[in-house]
């Protein structure tokens, strides 16, 4: 460890006046009005007109997504249920003679679906545990409501603010990994 | 109008002094008000921020324009300050000296007030003149009411059975006895140069002999470094200095009468501008518009060019608060004494030696 040794000479007479300090405060101060007032730089971001621009994989809201297809991905498996620490999933399954799922390669979907806004953590659980790719951890942060019942999202809503999520196509690939064995020799890289 | 000519002229004098203390106090109000949304703005613009921003009442975003640049200005704000006090608990805690404990921010916030009336806001608005009280021996009137201003901090302090408050209560006690010395040794060469203690005689000296900081920069100095301690205004805020003492005096007041301490604060400002404006910046006259008015609009004239004169002040007292970095108790003391003083003492005894040689 170097010392340094702090300078702590006498003030001169002219330091002494107090000038040194006073024009040194002004010129600070004055710097910062104008760059405020006439530059209009401020470090201020006024949340509701202007937002963060969110990063790649930040956790927000978790959603439920669709297939290119326009169909349900979710196979009410409810694993995400069963993960939820904070237990804000409830997956209601079609039961025996429920709905059947609205796309191929799937046995069924959830009759309903609801996470309690207001419970999730947004921890990231289901989106990791869930074997169909069906839920995401989407970039919504600020979610309000009115009411507690508000702030239960339903399937219905789930999927619309999910969206279609065009890049996972889980059962694409395996499809196209099935074709590929057909073929003899398997090809190899 | 003609009617008030032909009443007798005590209920003349009572009715023309009941309307300007009506103006005077009206005007001071709204100026505290709005002094505290602009060293809420110049505060927020020094530091890289837009200040209040937001607030307005609902049927302004209606209006087209104008609505949202006032609301960007922050023009609504004092009226939510206002009503946020008035509707906060106000709450008294079981320790306190209850009587003195209310009385105290009264006594902080009336000396500011009282000040008012000796000073000459303009010049005159038919034939009445723009001066409440036009006291013979202005200044000594003010000095004595300002120096009471100390005893509701004082008794603030003392009523809160609080170690902040009386910390902060023994240095304000000490740094207003300390800075009231100088600031009226500091005054003395103005008066040796006018021969007259009325404020309007003051001005009209200056309107004939220019402004008397042209004369006296030493003195409008030590007055001002003065008026900012007396003000108890960074860099001389020591008996609040939040970061040492929680809030000083008023840690323990809350609601209406904590907003009667910060309305004396303001109103102290206020006072200590129009008295720098009146002694050393020639009151409400400027070169060419110094004689008195004869009609209305001349009158309004100088009283607008009084407020301008004020304004400039004020946004002085606001800005230094972001220039420097509050004084260490030792350093406020040592400033006083040994500094102003004797220069104020030797500014007098030279003004004096100028006067007697230059026999006035």
């Amino acid at each position: 460890m170097s010392t340094k040794v702090v300078d702590r000479s006498p003030l001169t007479f002219y330091e002494s006046t107090y000038l040194p300090a006073l024009l040194g405060g002004l010129k600070v101060t004055t710097r910062h009005a104008w760059n405020t007032l006439v530059k209009g730089k401020t470090v201020t971001m006024e949340y509701p007109e202007q937002k963060w621009v969110v990063p790649e994989g930040y956790r927000g809201a978790p959603y439920l997504v669709k297939d290119q297809e326009g169909a349900t991905k979710c196979v009410s498996c409810q694993l995400c249920e069963f993960v939820c620490p904070p237990k804000a999933i409830r997956i209601t399954p079609p039961g025996p003679n429920g709905q059947k799922a609205d796309r191929t390669n799937a046995e069924k979907m959830p009759q309903e679906f609801e996470i309690n806004m207001l419970r999730c953590i947004f921890c990231g659980l289901c989106q990791e545990v869930c074997p169909e790719e069906a839920i995401f951890l989407q970039k919504d942060y600020s979610l309000t409501g009115e009411s507690r019942a508000e702030m239960i999202f339903n399937k219905e809503k789930l999927l619309k603010l999910g969206g279609t999520h065009a890049g996972i196509q889980k059962w694409k690939h395996k499809l196209d990994e099935a074709k590929e064995q057909e073929v003899f020799p398997v090809a190899t890289e | 109008m003609d009617a008030i000519k032909y009443l007798d002229p005590s209920v003349q004098f009572i009715l023309f002094s009941v309307l300007k203390i009506v103006f005077v106090f009206g005007v001071t109000m709204t100026a505290v008000a709005y002094a505290v949304l602009v060293e809420r703005k110049i505060s927020a613009w020094i530091q890289d921020r837009p200040g209040p921003n937001r607030t307005a009442p609902f049927f302004v975003q209606f209006i087209p324009v104008l609505g949202p640049w006032l609301t960007r200005l922050g023009i609504f704000q004092p009226m939510a300050d206002g009503l946020k006090f008035i509707l906060k608990e106000d709450f008294t805690p079981s320790y306190v000296r209850t009587i003195y404990f209310w009385v105290a921010p009264a006594i902080a916030c009336v000396p500011a007030l009282l000040t008012m009336a000796v000073i000459p806001f303009g010049s005159q608005i038919g034939g009445e003149k723009m001066v409440i009280a036009d006291l013979n021996v202005g200044i000594l009137y003010t000095f004595g009411i300002v120096s009471l201003g100390v005893y509701g901090i004082v008794l603030a302090g003392y009523a809160s059975n609080s170690k902040y408050p009386f910390l902060g209560s023994i240095r304000s006690s000490a740094q207003m006895i300390s800075y009231e010395l100088a600031m009226g040794l500091s005054v003395v060469p103005i008066f040796m140069l006018v021969g007259d203690l009325n404020l309007s005689s003051v001005i009209t000296y200056q309107a004939d002999h220019g402004w008397n900081i042209l004369k006296q920069p030493v003195s409008f100095i030590i007055f001002l470094i003065a008026a900012f301690a007396e003000t108890n205004r960074l860099p001389f805020d020591l008996p609040e200095s939040e970061t040492e003492l929680v809030g000083g005096y008023h840690t323990e007041y809350s609601s209406m009468k904590f907003a009667l301490f910060f309305l004396g604060e303001y109103a102290a400002m206020i006072a200590a501008s129009a008295m720098m404006v009146t002694l050393f910046l020639g009151g409400w006259t400027l070169p060419g518009l110094s004689d008195p008015a004869s009609s209305l609009l001349g009158g309004l004239l100088h009283i607008v060019i009084f407020g301008a004169k004020m304004g400039v002040f004020m946004v002085i007292f606001i800005w230094v608060r972001w220039m420097l970095p509050r004084f260490r108790y030792d350093q406020l003391m040592d400033l006083g004494w040994r500094r102003f003083i004797p220069l104020a003492l030797a500014n007098i005894l030279v003004t004096a030696l100028v006067v007697a040689f230059t026999n006035k």
